[in-house]
C-alpha cells in the first residue's frame, strides 16, 4: 500500500499506518509533516492550525505525533485555569513527573522558561519537542505575555521545540496589539459530504454489510447534512438510529437491497430525531427507550425540555416581573399614559422621537431604575402593598433566577438598574394567571 | 450590653470568657417576662417539646413527599452507574459520543426549601450508591478555578477523613492534593483510580462499612444546587473539561433548577449541551407541599397549640404572596409557638390532656385571676346562675375545677371540629367555582373567623350541593364516611351511623325510583300534541311551569335535602368559631400583628416613622407632639428630613442650611429679635453636614452634578 503521506526520515510502515489513521486528511497531514521536517531538524517555532469543529485538527496532529513517536505534550487550554497548570503539564510530559516541583507557586512565563532551560540542560533534545495547545483561543484570556512568549518559545528556551496551536477561529482574532512572531498558518477545511460518507462507513456495524451501512449513512447525511457537519455528532446520531433502520430487516419484511423501502421507513424517524434528540430536547437514553417502546405502541411522545416553560411564582413576584417587563419595553415617557388616570390624549405619531418609533420588542429590553419598577408595580398590583423587606428580596431573587438581570455596577446602593430577561410569551402566560391584560399596557401593541 | 454612644449602630462586643449555656438563656428570657419562675420553666419545657414534635413531624413529611422523586432519581443514578460499570463493548456504545449523565431536578422557586431536599438526596446517595457525592453552590464558584477547587477539596478531603480510622500511613500524603497547584481533573483521576484500586484489593473490610450493593467503581456525583445562579461560562468550561475525562471518571451531574428546564438551553450552547445526557425530574409543587403541611400540622387534634384565623392568614399570605417557602412557613409557626408561650402565662395549660389537668390543679392565685380576666371565661361566667357566678369569682378551687371541665370540653370541641371540617371540605371542594375555597385551609380560616353557615359562600355552596347528581353525591358522602370512621369521638360515631343510614336509603332508592319515574313520565306530554293557538300555548306552558314548581319532589330529592340538612346541622353544631369556646385563649395564638411585624418587616416604614415621629422610638417626653406638628427639639436628622420634604427634586444646600439653623436656634430658646438669631455658626454647620450625610446614607438624597451646591432628592411626595 502506498503511503500517501511522505516525508524522509521516518520508517515507511509508520507512514503507512499514519495514512491509515487519517482518512480524507492526507493532504493536510503531509503538509503538516513537511512543516515539522525530519525528527532531528529544527522546525518552525510555532504553527497555527485552524478549522471548524470536528475537522480533524487534533486527530491529525495527535496521530502524527503518536504514530511517529515524537516527544510531545498535548495540553487543553480550557482545562488550564491558570498558566501554571499549562507549564506544569508541559514539563511533566517532557521531563517526567518530578519536574513541576521546581516551579514556584503561581508561576509566570519567565519561571517556566528558566526551569525549562535548567531541565533542558540536563536532558537535551535529540528530536524536536512539540507542545500542542488545544483550544488555543483561551490563551488570549490569560496573561498578555503568554501568547507572544509561547510563539517564540524556541528562541527563549534555546531548545529544539515547536508550539502547535489548535483552534476554531482565525489568526486575525489572535494577533496581539504589541505584535509578535507570526506563526505558520495551516487551515483544515470542512469535510465534504463524500468525505463524511467515507469516514462514517469505516465504522460499519459488524453484523451487517458495509454496503447496507453505507446506504444508511447516505440517508442520514441526506437529512442531517444541512444542519450538522460535526463528525462526532453524526456518528452519535448514526449509532442512535441504526437499530431502527435495521428493524424491517430483522422482521425479514424487506431485503437488504430494497433501499427505497428502508428509506421510507427511516426518513420520518430521522426528521423527528433532528427536532428532538439532536437538540438535546430528549436525552439519548430516553430516545433509545422510546424506540423500544414504539414497537409496542405508536405515538409514545416524550415532551422535550423546552415544553416545560411554565414557572410558578409567588403572587407579588409575578407582578414585579410584569412591572419589570413593562418598564423594559415601554418608553419611560409613556408611563404617564398608562398609569395615570387623567393623562390626556397622546398621539403615538407625534409624541415620540424618531428612534422610539421602532418596535421596542425588536430592540430588546432597556434598563430601568428600581424606582420606576416599584412605581409601576404599585400601580399594576390591585391591592395596597406595604413596601416590606420581602418585596425587595423578591426582586433580588428574580435576579438570581435570571428572570431579571442587573445592569451596570456603579451606584448599586442608591439606584440599581435592571433589565427584564423574559420573553413576551412567558410574561403573557404569567399575566394570564393573575388575570392581568399585559398587551393593553404595552406601547408596541397600541 | 450598653455603650456610651448616643447614636444607633453596630458595636463589636468581644464575648466574655465564661460562656453561658444557651438553654438557660431561653429560660431566663421567659422568666424575665413573667412573675412566676416555676411556671415559666414549665412553659419553656412544653414549648420545647411541642417544637420538637413539630420539627420531627415536618421532617418526616418532607421525606415522605420527596420519596417519589428521590427514588426515581436514585434509580436513574444507579442505572447510569451500572452502565458505566459494564462498559459495553458493542458497536453502538463505541460509536456513541460519551455523554455525561445529568439529572435536571426541577424544584420550584422556593429556593430556601431546596437545601433539605439536597441534604436528604446526598445522604441517600451516600448510603446506597456512592460515597463520592459533592454539592456545590453558585456563590462559592465564581470562577472555574474555585469550582474545581471545591469539587476536589470535598471529594478528596472527605475520603481522607473516612480512611483515617482504619489504616495506613500512605494515605497521609493525600493533603498534598489540596494544594492549588494540582487543582485539575487529572489529579482527581489519579486519586480516583488509587481509591477504587483499594476498594478492589481489600473488599471485605470496606464492604462492611458501605452498603452491600455498592459497586466497585462508584460514580462521582456532582450536585449543582442552584443552576440559574451559576456563571454560564464557568459551567460550560467545567462541563467541557469533565467530558474529556468521562472515559476515566464516571462523572454524573445533578442540576437543581428553580425555574424551568429550558434554562439549561439558555445557559448552555448546543456544543456544550450535546455533551450531556439530560433526564428531567419534576418535584411536587410547593402549594401541594404546603397543603400537606397544613393538613398534618395545623389541622391536627393531637397538637394542643392552635393558630387563630388571622395568624394563619398572615402565614399563608406570606407564603402565597412572597416566597412560596414551606421552610419559612414552619419558621413562622415556630415563632408563633414561642410567642404564645412567652406572652400568654396561661399557656401552661396548652399541653396534652393529662398534663393540662395536672397543671390546672396547680394554678397559683395570680393565674386564677388571669383566667377570670379572660374574655371568653368572663362570657362563660355571665351565662351561669348567679350563685355559681359568685362562687366562680371568689373561690379559686371552684375555678380550677371548672377550668378542668372546660379544658376537656375544648378538647372535645376540637375532636369534633376537625372531622366535620374535613367532611365539609370534601363536599364543597369539587363544586364549580369553589365557593368555599379549593384548599381546606381556606374553609378552616373562614370557620375560625365567623359562623361559617351565616356566610354567603356557604349558602351558595349548599345551593350547588342541592343540585348535585346522585352518583356524585354518594361518592362524596362515602368519602365523608371514611373521614368520620377514623374519628373516635362519640358524637362523630353517632353522625357516622346516621350518614350510613342515609347512604343505605340511597341504595333502596335505586329499586324504588325506577318504577315511579316510569309512571310520572307519561302524563304531562299529552296536551301539547293538540293544535292550539299562540295564546292557548302560552297559557298551557305557564300552567305547566306552575305545576312544575309545586311538583312533588322525587324521593331522591327528598332524601338529598334531608342529607344536606343533616350536614348543615352538623356544621352548625361543630364548626362554631373557637372564640366562642371558653378558655380558647389558652390554646389559640392570635396576635397576627406581632407576627407580621417580625416576619414581614418594613424597613422603609420604620425609617420613615423614626424620621417623622422620633417620639415613637425615643420615647422622650420633649418630643411628644400633636399629629401634624413637629418638635424643633428633635434630632438633627429628623429636622433635616422634615425640611427636605418641602423641597422639589433638587435641593439647594444653602437654603436648607439656613432653614435648619433657624429651626435649631428656635429650639435653643434664643430671642428671635437678637442679631445672631438663625445665624450659622461652625457647630450648627457641622451638625447639618452630618445630618445630611446620614440622610444620604439612608438613601433619601444623593449628590448630583446637574447643579452646583444642590443635592438630588430620591423620594417623592411632600409633607
Amino acid at each position: 500500500m502506498p503511503a500517501l503521506v511522505e516525508q524522509p526520515g521516518y520508517a515507511h510502515e509508520r507512514l503507512c499506518a499514519l495514512t491509515e489513521r487519517v482518512p480524507c486528511r492526507e493532504t493536510q497531514a503531509s503538509t503538516l509533516l513537511a512543516l515539522l521536517g525530519e525528527p532531528g531538524h529544527y522546525s518552525y517555532p510555532s504553527i497555527f492550525i485552524y478549522g471548524h469543529r470536528a475537522s480533524g485538527k487534533s486527530h491529525v496532529t495527535e496521530s502524527i505525533l503518536q504514530e511517529l513517536e515524537l516527544p510531545h505534550a498535548i495540553v487543553s487550554c480550557v482545562e488550564c485555569v491558570s498558566a501554571g497548570l499549562l507549564f506544569e503539564q508541559t514539563l511533566v510530559a517532557f521531563f517526567g513527573p518530578e519536574a513541576p516541583s521546581l516551579l514556584p507557586r503561581s508561576s509566570s512565563l519567565s519561571d517556566f522558561v528558566r526551569i525549562y532551560k535548567q531541565l533542558c540542560a540536563q536532558t537535551p533534545a535529540c528530536q524536536t519537542r512539540y507542545i500542542v495547545l488545544d483550544r488555543a483561543e483561551r490563551l488570549r484570556d490569560m496573561e498578555a505575555n503568554l501568547l507572544p512568549g509561547l510563539l517564540r518559545l524556541q528562541e527563549l528556551v534555546d531548545d529544539n521545540v515547536t508550539v502547535i496551536l489548535l483552534t476554531e477561529i482565525v489568526w486575525d482574532k489572535f494577533r496581539p496589539n504589541t505584535g509578535c512572531l507570526e506563526p505558520l498558518l495551516l487551515h483544515f477545511p470542512d469535510y465534504s459530504k463524500a468525505e463524511l460518507q467515507e469516514i462514517l462507513v469505516r465504522d460499519y456495524h459488524p453484523a451487517y454489510s458495509p454496503d447496507l451501512y453505507g446506504s444508511f449513512v447516505s440517508i442520514l447525511l441526506g437529512v442531517f447534512y444541512s444542519v450538522c457537519r460535526d463528525l462526532r455528532e453524526l456518528k452519535h446520531l448514526a449509532a442512535l438510529n441504526f437499530s431502527k433502520f435495521c428493524e424491517p430487516l430483522e422482521r425479514e419484511e424487506v431485503k437488504e437491497s430494497e433501499t427505497h423501502k428502508l428509506w421510507r421507513n427511516i426518513e420520518p424517524h430521522l426528521k423527528k430525531a433532528m427536532q428532538t434528540v439532536y437538540l438535546r430536547e430528549v436525552s439519548s437514553v430516553q430516545w433509545e427507550q422510546q424506540q423500544q417502546q414504539m414497537e409496542d405502541r405508536e405515538a409514545g411522545t416524550l415532551k422535550g425540555l423546552s415544553a416545560y416553560a411554565h414557572v410558578e411564582l409567588p403572587y407579588y413576584s409575578k407582578f414585579l416581573l410584569i412591572a419589570a417587563y413593562l418598564a423594559s419595553f415601554n418608553p419611560a415617557r409613556t408611563d404617564r399614559r398608562f398609569f395615570l388616570k387623567h393623562h390626556g390624549k397622546i398621539k403615538k405619531t407625534n409624541f415620540l422621537k424618531k428612534h422610539e418609533k421602532t418596535s421596542n420588542h425588536l430592540l430588546g429590553p432597556k434598563p430601568f431604575p428600581l424606582d420606576r419598577l416599584l412605581a409601576i408595580f404599585y400601580s399594576v398590583v390591585d391591592s395596597r402593598v406595604a413596601p416590606t423587606a420581602s418585596i425587595f428580596s423578591q426582586i433580588s431573587s428574580l435576579v438570581t433566577l435570571q428572570l431579571l438581570t442587573q445592569v451596570g455596577h456603579d451606584d448599586q446602593l442608591d439606584a440599581p438598574k435592571y433589565k427584564c430577561a423574559v420573553a413576551l410569551d412567558f410574561i403573557q402566560a404569567v399575566s394570564r394567571t393573575v388575570s392581568f391584560d399585559i398587551v393593553k399596557y404595552l406601547y408596541d401593541f397600541l | 450590653m450598653a455603650t456610651s454612644s448616643v447614636s444607633k449602630g453596630c458595636f463589636v462586643f468581644k464575648p466574655s470568657s465564661k460562656k453561658r449555656k444557651k438553654n438557660s438563656d431561653v429560660v431566663d428570657y421567659f422568666i424575665e417576662g413573667s412573675d412566676d419562675g416555676e411556671m415559666a420553666r414549665i412553659r419553656v419545657n412544653i414549648c420545647q417539646r411541642l417544637w420538637d414534635m413539630t420539627k420531627s413531624e415536618t421532617e418526616m413529611l418532607q421525606d415522605e413527599l420527596n420519596k417519589k422523586i428521590l427514588d426515581s432519581l436514585l434509580e436513574f443514578i444507579k442505572k447510569c452507574a451500572s452502565s458505566f460499570q459494564s462498559q459495553m463493548n458493542d458497536w453502538a456504545s463505541l460509536m456513541r459520543a460519551s455523554e455525561i449523565p445529568t439529572a435536571a431536578l426541577v424544584l420550584g422557586v422556593n429556593v430556601p426549601d431546596h437545601d433539605m431536599t439536597f441534604q436528604s438526596l446526598s445522604v441517600l446517595l451516600q448510603q446506597s450508591v456512592t460515597p463520592f457525592v459533592v454539592s456545590v453552590q453558585a456563590k462559592e464558584c465564581t470562577a472555574l478555578k474555585h469550582l474545581m477547587q471545591k469539587v476536589l477539596e470535598r471529594l478528596i478531603g472527605v475520603d481522607v477523613a473516612v480512611d483515617d480510622d482504619d489504616e495506613d500511613g500512605g494515605q497521609r500524603s493525600a493533603p498534598v492534593h489540596q494544594k492549588r497547584v494540582h487543582c485539575s481533573l487529572s489529579s482527581l483521576c489519579d486519586w480516583y483510580s488509587s481509591v477504587t484500586k483499594k476498594y478492589e484489593t481489600s473488599p471485605g473490610k470496606k464492604r462492611t462499612s458501605m452498603a452491600k450493593d455498592m459497586i466497585s467503581k462508584p460514580p462521582i456525583v456532582i450536585i449543582f444546587k442552584d443552576l440559574e445562579a451559576f456563571n454560564p461560562r464557568v459551567l460550560q468550561d467545567f462541563i467541557v473539561i469533565c467530558s474529556r475525562y468521562i472515559q476515566k471518571l464516571p462523572l454524573m451531574f445533578i442540576f437543581g433548577i428553580a425555574t424551568s428546564p429550558s434554562t439549561i438551553q439558555h445557559m448552555l450552547p448546543h456544543s456544550v449541551s450535546s455533551l450531556l445526557c439530560i433526564e428531567l425530574f419534576q418535584s411536587l409543587s410547593c402549594t401541594q407541599h404546603l397543603a400537606t403541611v397544613v393538613d398534618k400540622l395545623v389541622l391536627n387534634t393531637e397538637f394542643p397549640f392552635k393558630l387563630s384565623g388571622k395568624v394563619l392568614q398572615v402565614l399563608v399570605s406570606i407564603f402565597l404572596y412572597h416566597d412560596f417557602s414551606v421552610r419559612n412557613f414552619i419558621k413562622g409557626l415556630q415563632l408563633a409557638l414561642v410567642e404564645h408561650f412567652h406572652s400568654q402565662p396561661l399557656s401552661v395549660l396548652c399541653c396534652p390532656k393529662k398534663e393540662a389537668l395536672d397543671h390546672a390543679q396547680k394554678l397559683s392565685h395570680q393565674e386564677v385571676e388571669r383566667i377570670r380576666q379572660l374574655p371568653s371565661f368572663m362570657r362563660y361566667v355571665e351565662n351561669q346562675e348567679p350563685q355559681k357566678q359568685v362562687e366562680l369569682l371568689t373561690n379559686d378551687g371552684c375555678v380550677k375545677e371548672v377550668c378542668k371541665i372546660l379544658m376537656k370540653a375544648l378538647r372535645k370541641y376540637h375532636k369534633n371540629y376537625y372531622p366535620i371540617l374535613r367532611c365539609l371540605h370534601t363536599l364543597t371542594s369539587s363544586l364549580p367555582k369553589y365557593p368555599l375555597g379549593k384548599q381546606i385551609r381556606e374553609i378552616h380560616i373562614s370557620c375560625l373567623e365567623k359562623n361559617v353557615w351565616e356566610t354567603e359562600e356557604y349558602d351558595s355552596a349548599m345551593q350547588l350541593l342541592k343540585l348535585m347528581a346522585k352518583d356524585e353525591l354518594v361518592a362524596l358522602l362515602q368519602k365523608c364516611v371514611v373521614i368520620l370512621s377514623s374519628s373516635k369521638s362519640k358524637k362523630m360515631k353517632a353522625a357516622l351511623g346516621q350518614l350510613q343510614n342515609y347512604l343505605a336509603k340511597f341504595d333502596q332508592l335505586d329499586t324504588l325510583s325506577a318504577e315511579e319515574v316510569m309512571q310520572e313520565a307519561v302524563s304531562p306530554e299529552k296536551d301539547l300534541q293538540k293544535k292550539t293557538d299562540l295564546f292557548q300555548l302560552q297559557k298551557t306552558l305557564l300552567e305547566r311551569k306552575e305545576t312544575r314548581r309545586t311538583k312533588k319532589m322525587t324521593p331522591f330529592e327528598v332524601l338529598r335535602n334531608q342529607i344536606l340538612e343533616f350536614v348543615d346541622s352538623l356544621v352548625r353544631a361543630h364548626l362554631v368559631p373557637p372564640e366562642s369556646q371558653p378558655l380558647n385563649e389558652v390554646c389559640y395564638y392570635g396576635s397576627s400583628g406581632v407576627l407580621r411585624r417580625h416576619l414581614n418587616a418594613t424597613p422603609r416604614t420604620s425609617i420613615q416613622t423614626a424620621l417623622s415621629h422620633p417620639y415613637y422610638y425615643l420615647q422622650h417626653e420633649g418630643l411628644k407632639t400633636d399629629s401634624g406638628t413637629f418638635s424643633n427639639a428633635a434630632p438633627d436628622i429628623c429636622i433635616v428630613h422634615k425640611l427636605h420634604l418641602e423641597c422639589g427634586r433638587l435641593i439647594n444646600l444653602f437654603d436648607w442650611l439656613e432653614a435648619y439653623s433657624t429651626v435649631v436656634s428656635a429650639a435653643e430658646g434664643k430671642d428671635p429679635d437678637s442679631s445672631d438669631y438663625g445665624k450659622v455658626d461652625e457647630l450648627k454647620h457641622a451638625r447639618f453636614i452630618q445630618a445630611v450625610s446620614e440622610l444620604e446614607f439612608l438613601g433619601f438624597v444623593k449628590s448630583t452634578k446637574m447643579k452646583t451646591d444642590h443635592v438630588a432628592r430620591l423620594t417623592w411626595g411632600g409633607c
